[in-house]
């Protein structure tokens, strides 16, 4: 769906983007991640055809981009930053406004496509008031029925959920789930690692401009050959568990196994009570940290677990 | 996409704003002159304005010649201006591009937009300046002047004619510039000339305005610079030092509208202004188009 070949971009004698090979499949929901100025938005830009690359060549839909944008861009529904809207005039008006602006959008499905686009992301009944008083999550939620509004093959969303309340989040989430399971594309770029990890199959992690690191999440989330324990009596554990145990702390453990079902066997038939047992899979975020150099803050961990905490 | 353009023109107040001023000013002056009766003396003050004490219904010329110097290229600048930087500050540019709308196309539409602006700002000027002259100055100012220089015979203005002017010559004319007698429809199709003219006078404002939009995200500075080229083309027209460079001001022919209130029309200044114009239309636009088709939409 979009693949990008040593993409660079320069500015001046910054270089926002360098050298970045992105891969993006058909059905994909993917999570391009990067902390706050690390090249996201710039990468965005130049799928859409806004920003013009300095070198290296991007295909979307199968076709070059810039050169043949105009024939992909009907199929694309594209989030830019913040969203944007002509204040003045209602949300619905917007829409239609913008739905009228490009070509083909028949004007004869206009009025089904826009109440549809309203519904998907909760607008439905509050799209007559002017978009200048609208709350920040309405605007973006109007910003995704912009998108939405051509039934786009490919959505490209740069940073969704800002500005979302949690039940915000959760209901686009459940809204870009359900569309890729009816066989949209989902391409989206964040600087929230919990958001992310919800919602991707597959992730890329830009750091300074650079792609450094691309694969399926699951992948990345391989078993790392540990297991975590709790048990009321760690002692019996660690005796019943000699030499494979870890690391110990109180009634946890850290246990090094491939087979979970085989460790909770041996310790059911030693008679040790065992609260929970889950073999250890790296978050997310240690894989980030790992391949970038930067700190979890600008990544919005701390914001991420306030949510989780939240819902 | 033009269709897109001119309703975000006529849904937005300061549309309506910016011609209800343009129109506010000859209703102002209008209203001073039927007070005090002072008429500015003839070769002196805006072009006109001596002559509607005798003649109403030439108020609409009096009237586009006091908003054309800066009434209207401001506001035309500002909506010029506005066009490309105002959508790119708001955000809405790079959403109108990724629907996509093709740039080069988007900056036609934005002419056009413009050039509507225009002919509405001239046409409710000279709607409203006629009824101002007819009802505030009016035929009956001319019957009370009586013999007035130039020879100014009356009026068959329809809905003025009648009352006032029964005891005037029957069928007479107002009179042009020369002095020679101008039918109503020849007055009719004079204003036209003259309206088509001043909207295209504006054109040349408009495009360089269009183009300093595609190069700044700030609408007030790209309004403002456009306005700077005008007043600079001012101060050289009355330059005696510039006359060779005076026939390629935007300015220079801005007044050949008077012309067609001769009789017979003068068109050679006509023609020129309309020639320069298009000129500057020409160069302005393709240059917002070479700058703006290859241009980096980061805002």
């Amino acid at each position: 769906m979009i693949t990008t070949d040593n993409l660079t971009k320069r500015f001046g004698r910054v270089e926002a983007v360098r050298q970045v090979s992105l891969d993006v499949r058909e059905g994909d929901r993917y999570g391009l991640l990067g902390p706050n100025g690390s090249g996201k938005s710039t990468l965005v830009r130049m799928l859409l055809g806004l920003v013009y690359a300095t070198s290296g060549s991007i295909s979307v839909l199968g076709e070059p981009v810039p050169r043949r944008v105009g024939r992909v861009l009907p199929s694309i529904g594209a989030l830019i930053e913040e969203p944007a809207a002509y204040p003045q005039l209602s949300g619905r008006a917007n829409l239609r406004l913008l739905d009228a602006a490009g070509p083909r959008g028949s004007r004869r499905t206009r009025r089904r496509r826009v109440d549809e686009a309203l519904e998907q992301v909760g607008l439905a009944g509050i799209d007559r008031r002017p978009v200048r008083a609208y709350s920040l999550g309405m605007r973006q939620r109007l910003g995704l029925a912009a998108a939405l509004v051509r039934r786009p093959r490919l959505l490209i969303l740069d940073e969704p959920t800002n500005g979302l309340d949690p039940r915000g989040i959760r209901d686009i989430r459940e809204l870009l789930t359900s569309l890729n399971a009816a066989g949209v594309t989902v391409f989206l770029s964040s600087h929230l690692l919990g958001e992310v990890s919800a919602l991707c199959t597959r992730i890329g992690v830009l750091d300074s401009g650079s792609l450094v690191l691309q694969d399926e999440l699951a992948a990345l989330q391989q078993p790392t050959g540990r297991v975590l324990i709790t048990t009321d009596d760690p002692e019996r554990a660690a005796v019943t568990l000699d030499g494979l145990v870890e690391r110990r702390d109180g009634a946890d453990l850290v246990v090094r196994s491939p087979d979970p079902a085989a460790l909770n066997a041996r310790l059911v038939a030693a008679g040790v009570p065992v609260r929970s047992l889950a073999a250890e899979r790296r978050s997310l975020e240690q894989i980030v940290l790992d391949v970038t150099g930067a700190g979890a803050d600008q990544f919005g961990v701390p914001a991420a677990a306030e949510r989780e905490a939240a819902c | 996409m033009l269709a897109v353009e001119l309703f975000k023109l006529v849904r937005r107040l300061r549309t309506w704003m910016s011609i209800g001023l343009i129109c506010a000013l000859p209703l102002v002056v209008a209203i001073f002159i039927a007070i005090t009766h002072l008429e500015p003396p003839p070769g002196s003050g805006s072009a006109f304005l001596s002559a509607v004490l005798n003649e109403g219904q030439l108020y609409p010329a009096a009237a586009l010649a006091l908003v054309l110097p800066v009434f209207l290229p401001v506001a035309v600048a500002v909506v010029a201006g506005e066009s490309v930087a105002g959508e790119a500050s708001a955000g809405t540019l790079r959403y109108l591009l990724a629907r996509p709308v093709g740039r080069t196309r988007l900056l036609v539409a934005k002419l056009a937009a413009v050039t509507a602006f225009t002919t509405l700002a001239v046409l409710a000027v000279t709607v409203t300046s006629y009824a101002t002259g007819v009802l505030i100055l009016g035929p009956s100012r001319a019957a009370a002047v009586g013999t007035a220089p130039g020879g100014i015979t009356g009026s068959i203005a329809p809905g003025a004619g009648g009352s006032p002017t029964a005891g005037l010559q029957a069928g007479a004319a107002v009179t042009s510039l020369s002095g020679a007698p101008l039918t109503t429809l020849e007055l009719g199709e004079r204003v036209l000339g003259a309206m088509a003219f001043i909207t295209v006078s504006m054109l040349g404002v408009a495009a360089i305005a269009i183009f300093l939009s595609t190069l700044t995200d700030s609408a007030l500075g790209a309004a403002l610079g456009a306005l700077a080229v005008l007043v600079a083309s001012e101060v050289l027209v009355t330059l005696n030092a510039a006359s060779a460079v005076q026939p390629y001001l935007p300015t220079r022919y801005w007044l050949a509208w008077i012309d067609f209130f001769r009789q017979p029309i003068f068109w050679r200044d006509i023609q020129r202004g309309f020639a320069i114009q298009a000129v500057y239309v020409v160069v302005f636009l393709a240059a917002a188009w070479a700058n703006f088709a290859t241009k980096d939409i980061t805002a």
